[in-house]
């Protein structure tokens, strides 16, 4: 990987987190474990992956984000105002009365929100169906599936994932967000869903498990998914819930936060710094 | 006036032979059309034609729940989706999928659902939805349709291709009652009166209209002139067609292949609520599950016969 890409895509991810609490503080909660630990995979997506045009949100042949653990939709309207999509300031507006950036992702509320989102599960089905409409299309876009590994206790991810292997969904791709953490504590203990690579690979993708907080190891895994071909693909991301802010990694309970107006600074704070 | 031919006799033709020839012709006709299945393709006759454009019938499996969000993504790709399963799958198993993935969301469908009520017959009680349409009328802005006869199917799913919103198709697979000239178009939405009359007003819908014109018939020979108006469209309610019939009949009974909850006989009373302008009674499915047995036997245990109609209409008027 080129190391002048690779740094800017870390300066990207490291300037989603700080609009990932920038929304939070505004509002002073919000889901702040899942958002932060798909930082990085969004800086790989919409800096060096996707096809789009901040300018003309319904492109056609723009490339598709789905996120399907529809809760981390302030880590995507901060990956969306980094690319231009919206002003940056509209970031302070999360879950505000008659906001564009609900808690969760809103395809009819937020410019260059893809699906919406939020119960879930679904977004695997609906991501499957735009797979499908591209290909029926002739288009060559890519459409990108996020997916947190508590949600993978749905089973329509798994009738999705069928689905996708069954109808050769070579265009897309499932970002499986391996956190280890869900609402009420660790998903081993909840609901172990044991090996998620082999299950995907059982399922038939064409799969790699990473670590999902290394820009480099998600570049490279999601680099080759530009091949196509009859399977769709899948990459594991292995992250940390919360990641970037130690406090909220290390915090037992970091699915939704609620923390004082100085400690959200005190945290963006120890992001900014990192920018120079 | 429609062109009704209503004469009391049955059409040969069978509903599931006729879903599976228009959407065919439909899938001819515009190539946005696409049309997707839960492995009930053999049930309505698309099986062979969808093997052999496996790219316009999209067979999904035994999956409902992913089969609506695959048709909704479709739609988000500029598809006009049609999804078909049994009612009780198309309605209950995938309630949430189509009030977010399609509704909330606002990606356009068509979900037909076959084997509404007791024409689920041998299928017995676990495939007898008696509360679809009450769930999908508390989806905002869904178009409900309980269909009458082959015309209407055809006309509404013509109709439905190309309407905004969710769209929710109950109809049998068996054969119906003739009623509307072949060629006859029903607009969605505007309740269609099929026979005037003073003394009360039948409203029905989907299998019960049949009954309804049996019962107006009956009623007649007891001096007692009943008007029938058939609200296929369940919602949008012809709120206008309900007044009106309140006001010149002042007595109302609602026959519904459907639970007395949530469904047609509610929409009724919600909108004449506040009207206080007649007096309302219901021939529909208590409040109790579905069961087992041929469809005249269950219209008879359900009390969902023309002579069910006539006795709650008798009884209004005492």
């Amino acid at each position: 990987m080129d190391a002048t890409l690779k740094k800017r895509l870390e300066r990207l991810a490291l300037e989603i987190r700080i609009g990932v609490l920038e929304q939070m503080k505004a509002r002073g909660f919000g889901h702040v474990g899942g958002s932060l630990s798909i930082a990085d995979a969004l800086a790989v997506l919409y800096g060096s992956q996707m096809r789009f045009d901040p300018k003309n949100p319904d492109w056609a042949e723009r490339d598709k984000l789905v996120c399907s653990k529809g809760h981390a939709g302030p880590a995507v309207y901060s990956a969306l105002a980094n690319a231009g999509f919206f002003p940056y300031e509209m970031l302070k507006t999360l879950n505000q009365p008659g906001t564009s950036l609900p808690s969760h992702c809103d395809r009819n509320k937020t410019p260059g929100v893809d699906m919406t989102t939020g119960s879930l599960g679904q977004g695997t089905s609906l991501a499957c169906g735009m797979a499908l409409g591209e290909k029926l299309r002739g288009r060559d876009a890519r459409v990108f599936l996020i997916v947190g590994d508590g949600e993978a206790n749905e089973g329509q991810v798994w009738e999705a994932c069928m689905f996708a292997s069954a109808k050769k969904l070579g265009n897309l791709v499932l970002l499986l967000d391996v956190n280890g953490k869900q609402l009420d504590g660790c998903t081993k203990d909840i609901l172990d869903t044991l090996d998620l690579a082999a299950k995907l690979s059982s399922f038939g993708f064409d799969t790699v498990s990473i670590d999902g907080n290394d820009i480099e190891s998600v570049y490279n895994a999601l680099e080759r998914t530009r091949n196509g071909g009859d399977k769709p693909y899948a990459v594991v991301l292995n992250t940390v819930k919360g990641k970037g802010i130690a406090a909220v990694e290390q915090a037992k309970s970091n699915h939704s936060m609620a923390v004082s107006t100085e400690q959200w600074n005190e945290w963006l704070l120890s992001l900014t710094a990192q920018l120079d | 006036m429609m062109d009704l031919i209503y004469d009391g006799s049955m059409d040969s033709r069978l509903f599931k032979d006729i879903l599976g020839k228009t959407i065919k012709e439909l899938s001819e006709q515009d190539s946005d059309f696409i049309y997707l299945d839960a492995d009930l393709m053999s049930c309505i006759g698309t099986c062979g034609w969808a093997t052999e454009h496996p790219e316009r019938g999209i067979n999904c499996g035994i999956s409902e729940s992913n089969m609506i969000g695959v048709a909704c993504g479709l739609a988000a790709t500029g598809f006009k989706p049609v999804v078909h399963t049994f009612g009780p799958f198309a309605s209950r198993r995938v309630f949430d999928q189509v009030f977010l993935s399609a509704g909330y969301a606002k990606n356009d469908i068509t979900i037909i659902g076959t084997d509404p009520g007791v024409t689920a017959a041998f299928n017995g009680g676990t495939h007898m939805p008696f509360e679809d349409v009450a769930l999908y009328r508390t989806i905002p802005t869904a178009t409900i349709i309980d269909i009458t006869d082959v015309p209407m199917l055809i006309s509404v799913l013509k109709q439905c291709k190309d309407l905004p919103g969710v769209k929710y198709i109950r109809v049998g697979r068996k054969n119906a009652a003739k009623m509307f000239a072949d060629g006859t178009e029903t607009p969605i939405g505007k309740a269609i009166t099929l026979r005037e009359g003073k003394d009360v007003a039948i409203f029905a819908s989907g299998i019960m209209v049949h009954e309804a014109m049996q019962a107006a018939n009956k009623l007649a020979e007891s001096g007692i002139e009943a008007a029938v108006v058939n609200f296929f469209t369940i919602k949008p309610l012809d709120t206008a067609a309900v007044k009106q019939y309140a006001k010149q009949c002042g007595n109302i009974v609602v026959a519904e292949n459907h639970s007395k909850i949530g469904g047609l006989y509610s929409a009724v009373c919600e909108t004449l609520a506040r009207e206080n302008t007649a007096k309302i009674d219901v021939v529909a499915v208590n409040d109790e599950y579905g069961e087992v047995g041929p469809q005249d036997y269950l219209q008879k245990r359900f009390g969902l016969t023309a002579e069910h109609i006539v006795e709650t209409a008798t009884a209004l008027l005492k």
